[in-house]
């Protein structure tokens, strides 16, 4: 029981917003000492599976690519070459955005896009536009708004996505964990159960940012109601 | 063949590199621990299997402490203003699309390709690794094209490259600094205390109460865990098989597959999955680190009840 102290160090060292590097490794030091190791036996531990998972970090090498594109103002460019499009909303962009993730997922082809090499340079920025274009008086604080609802949408396309391939680490999980329980499913039923869920985040996220675009256009001047 | 130590190398000899200018930085007050910092990460990246477990926990250790006794600082890294990026942008025009196009048809077509071309008798590259290594080389080869195509200086990349890490700052290690707590978290059975706690709870006789403890238990140890394979087999072993499959008949496969998206439903509202929510509002420069949970939690709680319908109505039959 004394065991789920760590994960208590996370809640509260996360909603007192302390560095979460220290949440992080006191969290370590807590529970692995609660389970009766030693503090360098904790530490080695976390050492060598922080040594294993060094490939979570090999995406850092586009950063490089993407500051250099954004330096000779493929932002900029990004922007004008949206507001050319009258039809294009905020909106729309973002579910034309959302639909295109889910099928590449889909089909398995998940660093095709993602936050640093495609929402950053190109998404984000669109959106922005294409809201500007329509609507004056957008704010600091609706740009946040579609900012963050722009790395949202790729999340939730990527997730609700990428199930439905059959080769994805998490079919794998299950098929790996199932049959070590003497449990044996396909791949193919798992992605096949995928379905239903892709289709009702399309539609959920979708309804979002239909919903999104009208508060977009609805904003007035500051100081009016 | 080229494998994920080939890119270890090449990500130590960049951190190493943002770690030499940040050291240069005179308009850095806290160039040094910046410095340090990078380095250390440049150092996991080339020497991390020579020294050791032990070595390996120091410096993630010292890394931390650097990062929360507020030691890292931003540089001024050599850019472009404002003013030169609208000009840029209107010479260059639709030349500006070709790298950043570059990057996704790469990746798609070294993605399938690599693992086909056989060198010695065995692949170029390792099959399972060839994603992250083809993301890796159409950045290369994306970079080296915008160098030539906008007659950029060589130092250019590095120091944008800087000016990035600069805002994702201490972010830039959380998804890696995670995924090591989940290890120690699984040492430690913190899973098997979960599991038996949920299996506690479910009832006999309910087959609704037990396929919401299970879909709504996946999802708040998604977001303790921060990733929802750590949690999958834990609520599993402990709800989704004893009650769902044996007890009340479930389909295995429709269990599984959308207790997982249910998990992922606890992803979306998780400070925990790091690089999905806090290192793109670090990248997009967004106020509250929180931002992109806040505009996900929506969606992410409208999908966990469909998921915990779609699986009372289709796993059942």
């Amino acid at each position: 029981m004394w065991t789920l102290l760590g994960v208590g160090v996370v809640i509260v060292g996360f909603a007192l917003r302390v560095n979460a590097l220290l949440v992080v490794i006191t969290a370590a030091l807590v529970t692995g000492l609660l389970a009766g190791l030693s503090a360098v036996e904790v530490l080695s531990a976390f050492g060598k599976a922080f040594n294993d998972s060094r490939f979570v970090s090999i995406a850092w090498l586009v950063l490089p690519v993407i500051g250099l594109l954004e330096r000779v103002g493929l932002q900029e460019h990004a922007r004008t070459f949206i507001s050319r499009f009258k039809a294009v909303t905020t909106g729309r962009l973002l579910l034309l955005y959302l639909a295109f993730r889910q099928v590449t997922a889909a089909i398995g082809l998940l660093s095709v896009a993602g936050h640093a090499q495609s929402v950053k340079p190109l998404i984000a920025p669109m959106a922005e536009a294409a809201a500007e274009v329509r609507n004056k008086d957008i704010n600091d604080s609706d740009r946040e708004d579609i900012r963050a609802m722009s790395a949202a949408t790729d999340n939730v396309g990527l997730f609700f996505g990428e199930d439905v391939f059959l080769a994805i680490g998490s079919i794998l999980l299950m098929v790996g964990f199932l049959a070590a329980n003497n449990i044996i499913v396909a791949p193919l039923e798992l992605s096949f159960w995928a379905i239903p869920t892709a289709i009702a985040a399309f539609l959920v996220h979708g309804a979002r940012l239909v919903l999104f675009d009208r508060r977009l256009s609805a904003r007035k001047p500051e100081g009016r109601k | 063949m080229i494998t994920y130590s080939t890119l270890y190398v090449l990500a130590g000899l960049l951190f190493a590199v943002f770690s030499f200018l940040s050291l240069r930085d005179w308009t850095n007050s806290k160039r040094y621990t910046t410095a340090l910092f990078w380095g250390l990460f440049a150092l996991s990246f080339l020497a991390g299997d020579l020294i050791g477990d032990l070595g390996n926990g120091i410096l993630v250790l010292v890394m931390a402490l650097v990062a929360g006794s507020g030691g890292l600082g931003m540089g001024r890294p050599d850019t472009t203003s404002p003013e030169d990026r609208k000009a840029f942008a209107i010479t260059f025009r639709h030349r500006l699309m070709i790298p950043a196009l570059m990057i996704p048809v790469i990746t798609l077509a070294g993605t399938f390709v690599l693992p086909l071309i056989l060198v010695g008798g065995e692949p170029l590259v390792a099959p399972k690794q060839s994603t992250l290594i083809s993301l890796a080389l159409s950045a290369i080869i994306a970079g080296i094209t915008a160098l030539v195509l906008f007659r950029q200086p060589i130092s250019a990349p590095f120091q944008e490259g800087r000016r990035l890490v600069d805002t994702i700052g201490w972010a830039a290690l959380l998804p890696q600094m995670l995924a090591s707590l989940g290890a120690v978290f699984a040492l430690a059975g913190v899973g098997n205390v979960v599991g038996e706690i949920a299996s506690q709870v479910v009832p006999q006789d309910s087959l609704l109460i037990a396929v919401i403890v299970y879909c709504v238990g996946m999802a708040l140890f998604t977001m303790v865990m921060g990733n929802a394979f750590a949690a999958f087999p834990v609520l599993t072993a402990g709800v989704g098989i004893p009650f769902l499959i044996q007890h009340f008949g479930g389909n295995p496969a429709a269990v599984a597959a959308i207790g997982m998206l249910a998990g992922f439903c606890g992803t979306l509202m998780t400070p925990l999955a790091a690089n999905f929510n806090i290192v793109p509002a670090a990248l997009l420069d967004l106020k509250d680190r929180n931002h992109v949970i806040r505009a996900q939690i929506p969606t992410a709680l409208i999908m966990l009840a469909i998921n915990t319908a779609l699986m009372y109505a289709l796993a059942f039959n």
